[in-house]
């Protein structure tokens, strides 16, 4: 028990030493850094990404060759309402990384495949599914939605069941497209346990009730 | 043989009632057919080997698209073995007589899935194995998947589960053999 407890301060240690090098190392360029839950994350402006990656990668203290994943983050109420965000992994040093940058709908983020080239795809989906735009990379078009898909489907703005639904048209011998009509009523999940004290009577409750 | 239906002759103009007449002509029937298997012939009618076949060669298309798919794998594979059936799972839709739709079936996906569908030759039934691929399931209300796969494709068995086990599967399999012989014809 002491055994992982001490692990867990000699990683955290860890954390704060990069925390601190990467402040001596990026300078004006890191906006935040915090640690939480065991993890790092830095804060950083949308223009000097690529620069901050590649001192991440580079580095003799960082060594982050890895990139795991690029994805978005959407805060509507936020002026720039997007994040996105990088995850980094050192498997020299065994630490990871996230690197924050926050942009709107307009502004263009730089792309990171002079960096790491598996940035390619991340990049395509983050566009796919938020439309944040990357300038600068090559060949920035839809991955995973469909064909002719309008819209971002994980902004918030964006309704869970969509614009369109699909049917096989036995007349024209093709599937077709068409506004999507719901057979039936959305359903709503209110989450609470009824071992826990939910906050509502159950269907057919109340005639027990009634015979108290 | 003559002497067989001499004898049906002889009862039917003794008797004559309508009774009487159907046991007379399973008789000779019996009498018919006894005299064949002695000379070592088996008859049939020609739907029923037709459908014989059918049911004794059912191959799938293999259309895994989710965790069902993982399922149907455990079906074809030693412990339920789907061979004994005769379904061997096929690459092609020119080579198959039943599409399973394991899994769940994406907007993107529903025009490839019509004309792999349009591609397999008649007589050709389809499989919809799971909450997804029966009426989108866990996704029902999701901007990208189609809600149930009987939008795109006839479907003639549908089996619950979420996923489905490997057993239920195999009798879904059983169920559309028993909608083959039940239903089955010579013509297409």
């Amino acid at each position: 028990m002491t055994d992982s407890k001490a692990i867990l301060r000699e990683q955290e240690q860890g954390l704060r030493d990069l925390a601190d090098h990467l402040a001596a190392g990026l300078g004006a360029d890191l906006l935040d850094a915090k640690i939480a839950l065991g993890e790092l994350t830095i804060r950083v402006p949308a223009e000097r990404i690529v620069k901050v990656l590649s001192f991440l990668r580079d580095d003799g203290n960082c060594q982050f060759a890895e990139l795991i994943d690029i994805t978005g983050l959407d805060w509507p109420e936020r002026a720039k309402r997007f994040d996105v965000v990088y995850h980094l992994l050192s498997l020299k040093l065994n630490q990871r990384v996230r690197i924050k940058v926050e942009t709107d709908e307009e502004t263009p983020v730089p792309s990171a495949i002079s960096v790491y080239s598996a940035a390619n795809w991340f990049e395509r989906e983050t566009w796919d599914m938020y439309g944040v735009m990357f300038s600068g990379h090559p060949d920035l078009r839809r991955i995973l939605s469909d064909y002719g898909f309008e819209g971002h489907p994980l902004r918030k703005d964006f309704p869970l069941t969509g614009y369109i639904e699909v049917r096989y048209d036995e007349s024209q011998k093709r599937v077709v497209y068409e506004p999507v009509q719901l057979q039936q009523e959305f359903r709503r999940f209110d989450f609470m346990s009824p071992w826990e004290g939910a906050k509502y009577v159950l269907p057919g409750d109340e005639k027990a009730e009634g015979q108290k | 043989m003559s002497n067989a239906m001499q004898t049906t002759q002889q009862n039917s103009s003794q008797t004559g009632t309508g009774a009487t007449l159907g046991s007379d002509q399973d008789a000779f029937f019996k009498d018919i057919s006894d005299e064949l298997a002695d000379k070592g012939v088996v008859i049939s009618s020609l739907d029923k080997l037709a459908n014989w076949a059918r049911t004794g060669s059912l191959w799938p298309m293999t259309f895994g698209l989710a965790c069902c798919g993982v399922e149907m794998i455990h079906a074809y594979m030693a412990r339920y073995d789907l061979d004994r059936f005769g379904s061997m799972p096929r690459a092609s839709p020119r080579q198959s007589d039943v599409m399973i739709v394991a899994g769940t079936l994406t907007n993107k996906m529903a025009p490839a899935l019509r004309k792999l569908y349009d591609q397999m030759a008649e007589p050709r039934y389809v499989i919809s194995m799971g909450s997804c691929a029966n009426g989108g399931g866990y996704y029902h209300y999701s901007y990208s998947v189609v809600r149930g796969c009987d939008r795109i494709v006839p479907v003639d068995i549908y089996i619950p589960g979420c996923p489905p086990t490997a057993e239920a599967l195999v009798y879904g399999l059983l169920q559309l053999q028993k909608k083959i012989r039940r239903t089955g014809t010579i013509a297409r």
